[in-house]
């Protein structure tokens, strides 16, 4: 019992830690983003079209006929597919996915983000999230959309969703999310995510996530306030860039009325997970 | 394309310091792919370039095969070969060239560095429509000068898949640069990727092809070698902006294979020499995306032209190169053998061959040089020297005693103030403006760096030649030959910075893309100067279509001129142009992923 209670709050320790460095490392780079006027006030900043003598691409002297012009890559859609985890996890007996989708030029794009667990074959939970995403600045992207919750025992459901995603100084990797549902429950998620470099291939990753509601939901187990905390490292070897082979350990934490819920069920409402799987992007 | 695209989909096995079959362009087994294929096919030739002259020139462009890495993939090609051919024309002459496309999308021909009407200057959706599959176009001009050029395709990413060539202007007078036998060098890179399929993956992660970043046991081997607070010192300001302090070049080694005249390391070109003969060497990077180190170990690089035009000749052991640019070097061998070494900026390959006074004889390959980081001086120009002012994303509190460990290699030139506050020159435009002027644009989502104390020294090598114990040619070397330049002051002076932003790989000029841009209109032969600033942390060679660059420094001494200018880290340049041409014109960075993700503008002329 007693290790138990120290492996907790070594772990709650650990993931405060890790939230509570990025969070102020975000407001710190964004404040100083946006104070930074360095040596040009507003005034003093060039109008970038002042050269073009009234031109424009399709516009004034020489132009080409039929308006055709030049079209780059700049306006061009990209896509990609982002599997971050796709593991099986020993401990739950189940398979855990973490999967991202986008479309979409430089600056705005169709985000997917789905996250689950599958048990013997059948999806027992998933969460996805289709968003717009909107560059902000250098690093942050604003993502507003709607969630989609599938319990396979529960009930289903939907969120409004908002939030930020980018990379924070000293290369945090942060995905944070607020919800608001039909009954008027709210949540947040907070994801963060870092590499460390072993060598050029060989890297730890270490990655924690929290959860929060507004509300109660007995339906779905999950209760008010801090819910659950996930902190995990996976060890991966890239292959190549885009698959790698990980191994990984995660440890579970419910809080509050999650863990009472967890505990009436006759559950954990804590534990340790070795994970296995693989990482890939298209 | 179809074609190609399938076969990109055969096996594309991961290398790292690809370095080419010994013979590149044999094939001994075609995939099956290749057999379904309905037309005829012909192997690309590799290695030296045919040599076509003339008043009248007949291209073809196609798809051709072609094996550098054991691996057979469809290249685009000029009359079927890698390089295209050499053409050379003569000064004075009118030419026509008549050039048709075979391929099933629109392709065209830029003639690059060469002044000529701008319907003639080959760029799709500006100077004309492309050449439609299937059509023939007429270039048709007059040749005003001499000396080393290329020419290569202007659509898409056909330049990086094959179409380029040596394009030499003999002078109509007799050559002032003098040698017994001449051989011109073409640099260029080559994947099997399809182009389009490595910028998508630079734009989901922009460091996919980097395999020197700073790694944690490293930081324990400098902890161990110096002290904690060092080695954090040396990483907190890379960490802090989220910058990588390698990030030298977007493609490395690990889906390049660099070549030398269509020739893999391996397949090793070579160029024979007779005892005593004094050669001359065309160097041309006709590379997409590819600075290069450009050396011969135990030879003296004597520069006499550069992008073209004649300089004052200057000795060196070594150069650097962007894309787009050019240079003609002396040599006067007297060994038998030598090796050609030009190795990537970010030191992830090379590309190689011989000189030999016999076809059997070989000299060693130096070993590639160590990678270096980017220092402070790259990413923040004078501010390096000791200014705390900042304003770059995330740099807020931002202590001088971060900058101190920067080893300043450079004599950086006193900051000059705006001189309207320091009394007025007689002629305001007499030097370039010091006050820098971000744009409105550049505070936002397309940019990740912002210099306000740019440094405008031209002697800088560049990171990676810094102290390298040789003798490396830098700007500051090269001086036009009297007469080339016009000495005529500006009226006019305009300022563009060079921006972008690595982690959403865009790039631009004053943080807006192409496609966002408006034109930058200049008065038909009215003297400018074109002040540009670079706020990136990557070296820029910037091509500026129809018209001259007349390079000059921070002294307002103009100096060499040039087609394509490299713009280094935080570096202020400025040029002087007479546009004496009308039309619209093409400028942008020539390193292709860079153009092609958006640092491009149209130039009007009128």
């Amino acid at each position: 019992m007693n290790q138990l209670i120290r492996a907790k709050s070594l772990n709650i320790f650990l993931l405060t830690g890790f939230s509570l460095i990025s969070l102020p490392l975000l407001a710190q780079s964004e404040m100083a983003e946006m104070q930074s006027q360095g040596i040009n006030s507003l005034e003093e900043r060039r109008d970038p079209h002042a050269y073009s003598g009234g031109t424009t691409l399709t516009e004034g002297p020489y132009v080409l006929e039929g308006n055709e012009r030049l079209t780059l890559a700049d306006e061009h859609a990209f896509y990609a597919l982002l599997g971050d985890r796709f593991e099986y996890n020993e401990q739950a007996n189940t398979v855990g996915f973490d999967l991202q989708a986008w479309y979409g030029t430089t600056f705005d794009r169709l985000v997917l983000k789905t996250e689950g667990e599958i048990r013997k074959g059948s999806l027992e939970e998933n969460q996805t999230d289709i968003l717009w995403g909107h560059a902000i600045s250098t690093y942050w992207d604003t993502q507003a959309g709607v969630r989609f919750d599938y319990y396979q025992e529960g009930e289903n459901r939907q969120w409004l969703a908002f939030g930020l995603q980018g990379l924070a100084p000293y290369w945090f990797d942060l995905d944070l999310t607020a919800y608001l549902n039909e009954s008027g429950n709210t949540a947040f998620t907070l994801n963060s995510e870092y590499e460390l470099l072993l060598t050029q291939k060989l890297i730890l990753q270490p990655s924690a996530e929290i959860t929060l509601y507004g509300k109660d939901d007995k339906q779905n187990n999950l209760g008010a306030g801090l819910s659950t905390s996930t902190l995990g490292f996976r060890m991966r070897y890239e292959l190549t860039r885009q698959f790698s082979p990980y191994v990984g350990v995660e440890w579970t934490n419910m809080f509050g009325s999650t863990a009472d819920f967890a505990k009436e069920n006759g559950q954990s409402d804590n534990n340790t997970a070795f994970v296995a799987g693989i990482k890939f992007w298209f | 394309m179809k074609l190609k695209e399938s076969l990109q989909q055969v096996s594309k096995p991961r290398r790292r310091f690809v370095q080419g079959l010994i013979a590149g362009g044999v094939i001994t087994a075609f995939p099956s792919i290749l057999h379904a294929a309905s037309f005829s096919v012909r192997e690309a030739l590799t290695g030296t370039a045919p040599e076509l002259s003339g008043k009248e020139i007949k291209l073809v462009i196609d798809e051709s095969p072609v094996n550098f890495t054991g691996v057979v993939r469809m290249a685009t090609t000029i009359n079927g070969s890698i390089p295209a051919p050499t053409l050379r024309l003569k000064e004075g002459d009118d030419v026509t060239i008549r050039v048709t496309n075979n391929l099933s999308v629109p392709s065209s021909i830029h003639w690059h560095g060469i002044i000529l009407p701008y319907q003639m200057d080959g760029v799709p959706g500006i100077s004309f429509k492309g050449i439609l599959p299937g059509e023939t176009f007429v270039y048709k001009f007059k040749l005003q000068q001499s000396g080393t050029y290329w020419y290569h395709s202007h659509s898409g990413f056909q330049e990086m898949t094959g179409m380029y060539g040596a394009l030499i202007i003999e002078p109509r007078e007799k050559d002032i640069i003098s040698a017994d036998n001449e051989y011109v060098i073409q640099l260029s890179d080559w994947t099997d990727d399809d182009p389009m399929a490595l910028f998508r993956k630079l734009k989901v992660q922009s460091d996919v092809f980097n395999f020197n970043q700073p790694t944690v046991p490293e930081f324990f081997n400098e902890v161990s070698d110096s002290s904690v607070s060092n080695a954090l010192q040396r990483r907190q300001m890379w960490h802090k902006m989220r910058m990588n302090p390698t990030d030298l070049s977007d493609l490395s080694a690990s889906t390049m294979t660099f070549l030398m005249n269509g020739s893999t390391p391996m397949a090793n070109w070579r160029g024979l020499f007779r005892a005593g003969e004094k050669l001359r060497l065309r160097f041309i990077n006709g590379s997409s995306n590819s600075f290069f180190d450009v050396r011969i170990p135990e030879l003296k690089l004597t520069v006499v032209q550069a992008d073209g035009q004649n300089v004052e000749p200057v000795t060196v052991d070594e150069f650097r190169f962007g894309p787009g640019e050019t240079y003609d070097v002396i040599v006067e061998p007297t060994d038998d053998a030598y090796t050609i070494f030009a190795q990537s900026m970010d030191r992830s390959g090379y590309a190689k061959g011989t000189l030999s006074t016999s076809s059997n004889i070989d000299a060693p390959v130096p070993a590639l040089d160590a990678v270096e980081w980017l220092t402070m001086t790259d990413m923040m120009g004078n501010m390096a020297s000791g200014n705390e002012h900042s304003s770059m994303p995330g740099m807020g509190g931002m202590q001088s005693k971060e900058m101190d460990h920067s080893k300043m290699t450079m004599d950086h030139s006193k900051m000059t103030m705006d001189h309207s506050k320091n009394g007025m020159p007689q002629n305001p435009l007499a030097i370039a403006s010091s006050s820098v002027r971000h744009a409105k644009t550049e505070y936002g989502a397309s940019v990740d760096m912002r210099v306000d104390m740019p440094r405008t020294n031209l002697d800088d090598p560049g990171i990676g030649l810094r102290n390298n114990g040789r003798r490396v040619l830098t700007i500051s070397d090269l001086h036009s030959l009297e007469g080339i330049i016009n000495q005529q002051e500006p009226e006019a002076e305009i300022e563009l910075h060079l921006t972008g932003n690595m982690e959403r790989y865009s790039w631009s000029f004053d943080g807006l893309e192409f496609g966002k841009s408006t034109p930058v209109h200049m008065k038909h032969n009215q003297r400018l100067r074109v002040i540009l600033q670079n706020d990136t942390m990557m070296t820029h060679p910037m091509h500026l279509h129809g018209m001259w660059s007349d390079l000059e420094n921070d002294k307002g001494e103009v100096q060499v001129r040039r087609h394509t200018i490299p713009v280094q880290p935080a570096q202020r340049i400025s040029f002087l142009t007479t546009p004496h041409d009308v039309g619209r014109w093409a400028w942008h960075c020539h390193l292709l992923f860079h153009m092609d993700a958006g640092m491009f503008r149209e130039v009007v002329v009128s």
